[in-house]
């Protein structure tokens, strides 16, 4: 026996590099003989920490972590200065918002810990029952060892991942459910060792001498390959192989079975569980981009302006009376301080002073309406499905990595180009058996279901009858070659004949195919002991023992299972794609068949082709040997299986195909054609075949009645002797085709979509692989390129037998297009998990197919047609909303600090602020941030049912419209413009004597304040323009928060405040109010300040009217020449096929 | 296959929406009320009063959307149908359907206020023009850096006191209230370092501040261990020129004016901001005890005037001083000179001299000081930014409007047939009101 002692994990318990190798577990921690030293290995302990603080580290652990956000450490940098240097503002300014900001998030991150600790001690503390020394002994879950005996009873979750050993059912089986791994809430049955299956108590499991070799943690949930070695008396070690069928995983439940014993391989954090719960990989998104980008110009103005303030303080101060003048001495220290230090200190301080151009409360403002505003796709009603009730789902808000994930939120809108899986997304994933055919017989069962079960021999209504035995050859290998199980409701044996069969399955083609065998007369029965029972058309009950299941993957697109029959015989059934299956039977036998499924695949049927084999049992002796080893297998395994599989699967007889249809999911057409209009570029990548697809395409109008179809497939391919040759000349030929269409018109490319040719591509794994990977090496990048940029010129891109990876691929060779076009991934079964990962945007299907797509995507929602408003409305919606709050806070930034820059001229560069401190500090958080929030969060600016049912709009904004340089240089010109009316405007009102009718003057606190009042004003009012969607909220906040900025006012200067060094605010406001100038100068200011913006609006009006109308004209058109919405999927496929080069 | 045409297609305006919210307020109403039989549901859903309400022009809409709304609904006799879904709450708030004003700015509803702005404007800017033109003001330069100014000799520090007297001449007379201010050029009173150069505590008699008064004051917070007060640069550079006014009657016997010095800060700084030290009955100069005055000041602030209501910190010159101005060249009230007779002119035109003390050194910084006479409107004193700015504004705006109107008309032409045809309420009603 190898031993290869894995290293015993350090303090880090799951650390990724220690996943290679293998690693022993003695069960039940017995040494496995007395030879042989029991060498104690060091695993984990079977604690669970989620929780990412302990109460000693919180604090420094969570500030070290907030602080390594760019924009904290800013604010930081900018208190510190403000601490350290003498500086015009006091450090309260900056620090108490970041202080607020920082203890809010850390009392949330807190928070959340704790109650990530409250779960772990539960799931911690609670108690579990471990066999030692052939005594059940209680002990709390984190106890366990790897190695420890673990007993479960029903209902309960596993502790930890353990291999079943005994069930205490005969044949030691168990039946889990994963509901919280993966939401699958079918039962799944899992299986003992066999020679472990009679080890039924404590006693005599504790006399089990075993050893368990097995792979180090590895996160994917459905992949497990171990050995176990079991010494009996004899010393003579028995290995059996060990499958994901043996491993329970930490999290499942036991159902419907008593208690099990099982051994600890994987604990605390090795759990599969806890490996998968690692957080997902970042996306950032195009808004924070331009957020960052923004942040620049920003930063470099705040700069310029500290620089310039800067060189001309000192070339002000260079006459000595400017410098220090009579009246206004420096202290001996000022006079004493370097020079060059002063003018760097002098720098900081005109940072500190400008600094409130980037604001703290801008995060946190973004942050909010990404968090709050996520919660409107979730609580949309439209999204919710009756059948599965459940609604749509934002997965990334739940994670609380605080910025990146929850930016996803935004991305939807600038969606260049969607992905759509076939099965399950555009389709409903409801199978349905059509026909089938059987040597080339089509037999259509059309009168059998109203009979019933109990139909037996009647005459079925064949169009065509074949061989008796053949039919009923078909018919069993349907019944068998499968693995559907049969849902029980209690354990009670025999319960499975009485009641209505339920079939479960993760395939839902299987559970189509048992029920269509069911209505020809053969019902499966369901799984005995290894045997397989059917009842024949003479309602017989036949059983089968089932030898070796071969199953399903996605690469060999084909499961056998080999069966022996009761007199003996032993047979291999497979089914599988018709490319699978056809290269493996006799050749005479295809032709027939084939015309029968291709023209079923033309009808947008899913086909499988059926064909057995007979075993001789010399065969079978050499297959079973062979399989056994592959099983066994620690490494390659997967690889060494497949070569087994291929050797076993050849030469069979093909018996016949069947159809399946797959519905086109409600509204699928509606959605790819409003998503067409809104000008998005939707590719379909589907594992099936082509022809079924294609079919499917024309349905759901991915392609038209006049799209003309570039097909680059092995079928167009392979009539030329050198294949890479002709797919040379078909790139080549293309192309020139779409560039003749297009002349150089990629600026109204979308435009020209509407009036030109459409073309469609359709292109097939192989022949992308052979894009991708061409041998030539010199011509491979040639040969992306012309693929490239046919695909860009094409309206739809059909992929069809696609590997998940390949899905991926072409994702991520989208992705780094010229101009990173922004990607999103539909779909929902696990073969599209790949692809959702890798785009931008991954939306999950909560399909059928579990819950897989759905939990590695961003958002999920229950169906295709959903995608649509999720898109148009939703992401539009959002897109409009966050850019912007994103431009409004520069906005009012720059319009906030500029006067504050200018009157550095009049005050001799002395860095005195304009603003008090409490204006200064208050203008972010209180007097301007709530009426931008709810703006944020409610603003339509177009109707959500506009929005659904008008694609064109999302058009609008594609492409990071409102985020692009000219609309960021209209917003930064006006924050301009009126920080220099505000400043200016007041300006000339202090050159009179005095402002008021008694004749007093008025000073500096009282310029700053009407500044800031007309500034207020201004913005807020600005926002008010803004708004198209006024519900209570936006009054609220809106006048409210003037409302407040007035009380606030007269309030802060209302009271000598007693902590104050300086009552500068002392009845300023309430004097100012008291001057009629005032009053008009304050309103004269707003308006001139509003006056472009609503100047603008007319202008736009008038330029809106006529674009309207010119829209207006092309729907008229539209409408006269609409297709007729429904049609007859034959009829468009056959006319179609015209149209295909 | 046959494809059901979606509800969705449908144009849908607001108005149905609005129905279809209430309509399902009431619908759940009633089914409480027949709660425990199913008839409720089975009652005809479109026969209700409150589903024909305002629904008329919109028939066959309004049936659409409440025959969805039954689906939406949910089977309501189901049993424990309703008991544990995940059905997102159907509220307003959470549908992004609150009820709300959409304002669609239209030219037709944003002309209007190009008109209307320019109505007001031009009025208003018309009468402030009108009164700042009324208002008499006449400035008088005395810093005296030209060799010719009678002040000229003031400039070198030997001559203590320097007593210079400058003619000037009134064409016309001064009605009302005269205010006297001084003006100061270049000097730098909100510079940073000056502005945060005081002690408001001090100030506002706070006997321990009085003592120890801030750092921010330094380098005016001690004098020889003693503390300054009032401390810092603000107070210390207190302006303290005496200016006074005769009027040269006919008879060659100057008359002076009666200057008012109380009257000139604002009534709170004077009464709540500004307070003297507490304790000692009146003597002020008790209770200043233990602190030295200001090293430019020639008095101590006890002796800043004989009376006793404004002596001290609340000598009103020192508190309009204190105020510190927003930009380098300002002026400040200095005295009042009140009408005494409706008959009289304040200040009649004739010739007066202005007798200076001049003690403020200002050239050394290349300053100016200046006295200022001004009569005072409702709108303060002579200030033609104001209503220029508003003449041109209004006048701007309403130029634009003429124009965009003009645009707008031709452009209409074109569009009418256009309209027509779209028909649809949001091009032509400008406001879409859901409340």
């Amino acid at each position: 026996m190898q031993m290869v002692p894995s290293l015993p994990p350090a303090s880090e318990c799951a650390g990724e590099e220690k996943r290679v190798g293998t690693r022993t577990v003695f069960v039940g921690n017995h040494p496995v003989s007395e030879t042989e030293a029991y060498i104690a290995q060091r695993f984990c302990d079977n604690r669970i920490v989620s929780s990412k603080y302990t109460l000693w580290n919180f604090l420094p652990k969570n500030l070290f972590e907030q602080f390594r956000r760019i924009a904290n450490f800013y604010f930081l940098i900018i208190f510190l200065v403000q601490v350290t240097v003498d500086t015009p503002t006091s450090p309260v300014t900056s620090g108490l918002p970041l202080f607020f900001v920082i203890t809010v998030t850390a009392i949330k991150q807190g928070y959340e810990d704790w109650l990530r600790h409250r779960a772990d001690n539960e799931v911690n503390k609670s108690t579990v029952y471990i066999i030692e020394n052939a005594k059940r002994v209680r002990k709390e879950s984190e106890k366990i060892k790897v190695g420890d005996v673990v007993e479960v009873q029903a209902d309960e979750t596993f502790p930890c991942d353990l291999i079943l050993l005994s069930s205490c059912t005969t044949d030691g089986t168990c039946y889990v459910t994963t509901a919280s791994l993966d939401g699958e809430s079918n039962c799944k049955t899992h299986y003992a060792v066999r020679d472990t299956v009679a080890l039924c108590t404590a006693e005599s499991i504790d006399t089990l001498r075993a050893a368990i070799e097995c792979e180090q943690p590895q996160p994917d949930l459905y992949k497990f390959v171990g050995r176990i070695n079991i010494y009996s008396n004899s010393l003579e070690a028995v290995a059996r192989s060990l499958g994901p069928e043996n491993l329970l995983l930490k999290g499942a439940t036991l159902k419907n079975t008593k208690k099990i014993y099982g051994v600890a391989v994987y604990t605390g954090m090795e759990t599969k569980m806890a490996l998968n719960y690692q957080g997902k990989s970042q996306k950032r998104s195009a808004v924070e981009k331009s957020i960052n980008a923004f942040l620049i110009v920003y930063l470099f103005i705040l700069l310029t302006k500290a620089a310039v303030c800067t060189t001309l303080k000192y070339v002000w101060q260079s006459t000595p009376y400017n410098d220090e003048p009579w009246y206004n001495q420096k202290t001996q220290k000022e006079r004493e301080t370097l020079k060059v230090l002063k003018m760097f200190t002098d720098f900081l301080s005109f940072m500190v002073l400008f600094n409130f151009i980037i604001p703290v409360s801008m995060y946190v403002t973004v942050e909010m309406q990404k968090f709050l505003g996520s919660f409107f796709i979730s609580w949309d009603k439209d999204f919710y499905d009756e059948e599965i009730n459940e609604g749509a789902l934002v997965n990334t808000s739940d994670l609380n990595e605080e910025l990146g994930q929850l930016c996803l939120m935004v991305k939807l809108y600038s969606v260049d180009y969607v992905f759509t899986d076939k099965t399950g997304t555009l389709t409903e994933n409801s199978m349905e058996f059509i026909e089938c055919c059987i040597d080339g017989h089509k037999y259509k069962g059309v009168t059998q279901e109203v009979d019933g079960l109990s139909q037996t021999d009647g005459p079925l209504t064949y169009f065509d009858k074949a061989d008796k035995n053949r039919e009923e050859l078909f018919l069993r290998a349907l019944c068998l070659c499968h693995t559907v199980e049969i849902k029980t409701n209690d354990a009670v044996d025999g319960a499975t004949e009485s009641a209505e069969l339920t079939y479960i399955s993760s395939s839902p083609d299987e559970i189509a195919l048992v029920k269509g065998a069911k209505k020809y007369g053969f019902t499966f029965l369901g799984n005995r002991n290894g045997h397989m029972r059917v009842e024949n058309q003479r309602k017989e009950i036949e059983e089968y023992e089932l030898l070796h299941t071969l199953n399903f993957d996605a690469v060999r697109r084909r499961m056998s299972v080999i069966v022996k029959t009761q007199e003996g015989d032993i047979l291999l059934f497979c089914k599988g794609a018709d490319s699978a299956v056809f290269p493996r039977v006799q050749n005479h036998e295809i032709e027939l068949t084939k015309v029968h499924v291709e023209r079923n695949a033309m009808d947008g049927y899913r086909t499988l082709c059926v064909a057995f084999k007979e075993i001789a049992p010399d065969d079978y002796e050499r297959i079973n040997r062979q399989l056994i080893e592959a099983k066994m297998a620690l490494q390659d395994r997967e690889e060494k299986m497949e070569k087994v599989f291929d050797d076993i699967e050849t030469n069979m007889n093909l018996i016949g195909a069947t159809a399946v249809e797959d519905k086109l999911q409600d509204q699928a057409a509606e959605t790819i054609e409003a998503l067409h209009a809104a000008g998005l570029k939707v590719w379909v990548l589907t594992g099936d075949k082509m022809e079924t697809a294609k079919s499917t395409c024309y349905a759901c109008r991915l392609f038209q009645t006049n799209t003309e179809l570039l097909e680059l497939t092995t079928k167009t391919i392979e009539e030329s002797e050198r294949k890479e040759d002709r797919l040379h000349e078909l790139l080549i030929e293309y192309r020139k085709k779409l560039l003749h269409e297009f002349p150089k018109s990629t600026r109204s490319l979308k435009k020209a979509w509407t009036e030109h040719q459409e073309y469609g591509l359709i292109i097939d794994g192989s022949t992308l692989s052979l894009i991708l990977n061409s041998s030539q090496d010199s011509s491979s990048n040639n040969y992306k390129s012309i693929f490239l940029q046919i695909c860009m010129k094409c309206t739809a891109v059909l992929c069809c037998r696609m590997a998940p990876l390949q899905k991926a691929q072409i994702v991520r060779m989208v992705k780094n297009l010229k101009g990173s076009p922004i990607t999103l991934s539909i779909g929902d079964g696990a073969n599209d998990v790949s692809m959702i990962l890798e785009s931008h945007v991954g939306i999950g299907i909560k399909g059928k197919e579990g819950r897989q797509a759905a939990r590695n995507s961003d958002y999920s929602v229950p169906k295709f047609k959903h995608l649509k408003k999720l898109l148009l409305a939703h992401g539009h919606l959002y897109y409009v909303r966050i850019a912007h709050l994103v431009q409004y806070f520069f906005y009012k930034n720059l319009c906030f600090i500029l006067p504050q820059f200018l009157y550095q001229f009049f005050c001799g560069f002395s860095q005195q602020p304009l603003y008090d401190a409490a204006y200064l500090t208050m203008y972010n958080i209180c007097f301007t941030s709530l009426p931008i929030l709810a703006y944020s969060l409610l603003e339509q600016h177009i109707n959500v049912d506009t929005l659904t049912s008008d694609p064109r709009l999302y058009m609008k904004i594609s492409g990071n419209a409102m985020l692009q340089l000219s609309p960021f240089l209209y917003w930064t010109f006006l924050a301009a413009f009126e920080g220099t009316v505000f400043f200016f405007g007041t300006y000339f009102l202090f050159q009179t004597a005095s402002l008021e009718e008694n004749g007093k003057v008025y000073g500096n606190w009282t310029f700053g304040t009407i500044v800031f009042t007309v500034l207020v004003f201004t913005v807020t009012l600005k926002l008010a323009l803004d708004t198209r969607f006024w519900t209570w909220i936006n009054h609220f906040v809106i006048w409210g928060s003037l409302a407040f900025y007035v009380f606030f006012s007269f309030f802060w200067g209302g009271i000598i405040w007693p902590f104050l060094k300086q009552q500068r605010m002392y009845f300023v406001f309430a004097q100012m109010l008291s001057s009629v100038s005032t009053w008009l100068a304050i309103i004269l200011l707003i308006f001139i300040s509003l006056f472009p913006e609503i100047l603008l609006i007319v202008l736009k009006n008038v330029r809106r009217r006529s674009a309207r109308s010119n829209l207006s004209c092309r729907r008229a058109s539209d409408s006269l020449s609409a297709r007729p919405s429904v049609r007859p999927l034959l009829l468009r496929t056959f006319s179609d096929e015209s149209n295909v080069l | 296959m046959i494809r059901r045409p979606s509800a969705e297609e449908c144009p849908t305006s607001s108005a149905p929406r609005r129905r279809r919210l209430r309509w399902w307020r009431w619908r759940r109403r009633r089914r409480r009320r027949s709660s425990g039989s199913c008839q409720g549901q089975q009652a005809d859903p479109f026969g209700g009063p409150p589903a024909r309400r305002g629904a008329a022009p919109r028939g066959p809409m309004a049936m659409n959307y409440n025959a969805k709304d039954e689906v939406d609904g949910g089977p309501p006799c189901a049993p424990g149908g309703t008991a544990k879904t995940r059905r997102p709450d159907n509220t307003a708030f959470k549908q992004q359907r609150l009820p709300a004003w959409q304002p669609i700015l239209t030219a037709g509803t944003v002309l209007p206020i190009f008109f209307i702005i320019g109505l007001i404007f031009i009025p208003i800017g018309i009468g402030i023009f009108v009164t700042s033109n009324n208002i008499r003001e006449i400035e008088i330069d005395y810093t005296g850096t030209e060799p010719s100014s009678p002040c000229n000799k003031c400039l070198s520090p030997d001559v203590t006191p320097c007593i210079c007297t400058i003619n000037f001449t009134l064409e016309k007379s001064f009605e009302g209230n005269v205010f006297m201010y001084y003006g100061l050029s270049n000097f730098y009173q909100n510079h940073r370092r000056y502005v945060k150069s005081r002690d408001d505590s001090q100030l506002n008699g706070d006997s321990s501040a009085l003592l120890n008064p801030s750092k921010e004051c330094e380098p005016y917070r001690r004098n020889e261990d003693k503390p300054i007060a009032p401390c810092g640069a603000i107070a210390n550079s207190m302006f303290n020129d005496t200016l006074e006014l005769f009027l040269i009657g006919n008879d060659s016997y100057p008359m002076p004016i009666a200057l008012k010095k109380k009257g000139i800060a604002w009534w709170t700084d004077k009464n709540v901001k500004f307070r003297n030290p507490p304790g000692g009955d009146n003597n002020l100069e008790e209770r200043f005890k233990g602190t030295t005055k200001p090293v430019n000041w020639l008095k101590p602030v006890y002796m800043l005037d004989s009376d006793q209501d404004n002596n001290g910190f609340i000598n009103e010159d020192f508190i309009v001083w204190m105020r510190t101005a927003a930009l380098p060249t300002f002026r400040k009230l200095y005295r009042l000179i009140e009408r005494k007779s409706d008959l009289h002119p304040t200040l009649p035109a004739g010739r007066y001299y202005l007798n200076i003390t001049y003690n403020y050194p200002v050239h050394y910084f290349d300053g100016r000081k200046r006295m200022i006479l001004s009569t005072i409107s409702w709108m303060g004193g002579k200030n033609p930014f104001l209503g220029i700015a508003y003449i041109a504004v209004g006048s701007i705006s309403f130029l634009l409007g003429v124009v965009l109107l003009l645009i707008l008309f031709k452009g209409r032409k074109s569009t009418a047939e256009l309209g027509k045809l779209l028909g649809r309420p949001s091009s032509s009603a400008s406001i879409v009101n859901h409340m």
